[in-house]
């Protein structure tokens, strides 16, 4: 497996990105944006943690760091708790304002696009690091992994927001 | 002044006192089932008490939606479960496994609400919480 040919379609990509940020003109500015503007921040969990955010949003899957989404999408996951992915995760009106300020301060500060996706596993920059180059299709069908958010099937360290290489183990 | 002097020890007090006895406010499973008796005798005048049959067969059956209680707290409420949409573990239901299980009233108010909302598409009756605590007390470790 050499470097040259698995580095290939990503150059292809970034090549046909960069075409379409230059033909699309003006308003896109003059560097291309990685990921079209939907790049995530720092995936670590902020020094500052918030101990209600830790207890209540790592009940039912992993504590997602709040950089990995913008704060236009923290503030519609927050806004819609009572119809959340299937579930009722609804909170008091207290606990909701408090965590939300903590996602809010604490989102992406790379993330320039317009979008708000719900979920992490729509951003561009997700699915890039996740496409069928660096992950064989079968991997997802797998019940062990069962959903894309369970980002702690492979990434052994996700809960505290530790992605590295050095971290995964694709499970068999 | 010595009145408004007043008025700010007596609150300085009721504070403090509401400090204290802050930790007062946990119950044991028992303590928690008591208070849904109550609740379920004052919503039905012919309330018969709680039946940990009943319980077993709520908390094992389906109501319409994907999931029964089961799905997630596992058929034996002794064993950790598995939330059934994300694969996370969960521990033990029954108190009996679980110490923790029914001693944090706002808790158990937080996760009734959203759970029976999930399995049933309405809040649970009294008569419905207190069938399924009376059950999970009987289960064995
Ligand atoms: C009652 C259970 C429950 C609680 C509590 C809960 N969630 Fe979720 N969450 C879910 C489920 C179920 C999913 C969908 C998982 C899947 O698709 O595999 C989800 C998915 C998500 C996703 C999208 C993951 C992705 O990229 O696909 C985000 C973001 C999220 N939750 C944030 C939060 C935040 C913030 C909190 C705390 C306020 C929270 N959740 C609390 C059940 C819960
Ligand atoms: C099926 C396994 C699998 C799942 C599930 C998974 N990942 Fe990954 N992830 C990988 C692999 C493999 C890589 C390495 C890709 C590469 O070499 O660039 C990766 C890379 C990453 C990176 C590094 C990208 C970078 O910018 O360097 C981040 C961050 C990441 N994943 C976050 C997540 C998050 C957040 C979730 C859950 C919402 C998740 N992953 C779910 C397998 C997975
Ligand atoms: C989709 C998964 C799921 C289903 C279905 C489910 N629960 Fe839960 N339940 C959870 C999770 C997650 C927690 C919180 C994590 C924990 O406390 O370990 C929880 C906690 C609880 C608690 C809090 C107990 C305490 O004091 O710690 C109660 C009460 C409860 N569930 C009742 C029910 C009842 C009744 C049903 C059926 C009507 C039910 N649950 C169905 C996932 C589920």
């Amino acid at each position: 497996m050499s470097k040259c040919y698995k580095n290939f379609p990503r150059r292809l990509v970034s090549a046909l990105l960069v075409m379409g940020v230059a033909m699309s003109g003006a308003q896109a500015g003059d560097r291309a944006e990685k990921y079209s503007g939907e790049n995530r921040g720092k995936p670590v969990q902020p020094a500052q943690v918030n101990a209600k955010f830790q207890q209540e949003c790592s009940t039912c899957h992993i504590a997602y760091a709040p950089g990995l989404l913008p704060a236009a999408s923290w503030r519609k996951v927050m806004g819609g708790l009572n119809k959340h992915f299937g579930s009722d995760a609804s909170l008091t009106v207290q606990e909701n304002k408090e965590i939300t300020a903590f996602l809010v301060n604490n989102a992406s500060n790379r993330w320039s696009a317009s979008t708000a996706p719900l979920r992490i596993t729509e951003a561009a920059w997700f699915k890039r690091k996740h496409d069928s180059h660096e992950i064989p299709p079968t991997v997802w069908k797998n019940p062990k992994v069962k959903s894309p958010a369970n980002c702690a099937a492979c990434h052994q360290q996700a809960d505290r927001g530790d992605f590295s290489e050095r971290h995964i183990k694709i499970p068999k | 002044m010595f009145r408004e002097f007043n008025v700010t020890l007596v609150l300085a007090l009721v504070v403090v006192a509401g400090l204290i006895s802050a930790p007062a406010f946990a119950q044991t499973p028992e303590e928690a089932l008591a208070s849904i008796q109550s609740d379920a005798a004052k919503a039905n005048s012919g309330f018969k008490g709680f039946s940990a049959a009943r319980g077993e067969s709520f908390f094992k059956t389906k109501h319409g939606n994907e999931w029964s209680c089961a799905s997630c707290h596992t058929e034996n409420p002794a064993t950790p479960g598995k939330h059934a949409k994300t694969g996370k573990v969960i521990q033990p239901f029954a108190p009996s496994a679980n110490v923790e299980r029914f001693t944090d009233p706002a808790k158990v108010a937080k996760w009734f609400k959203r759970n029976c909302n999930d399995v049933l598409d309405r809040v649970c009756t009294p008569q419905e919480k207190g069938d399924v605590l009376t059950y999970l007390l009987t289960v064995k470790k």
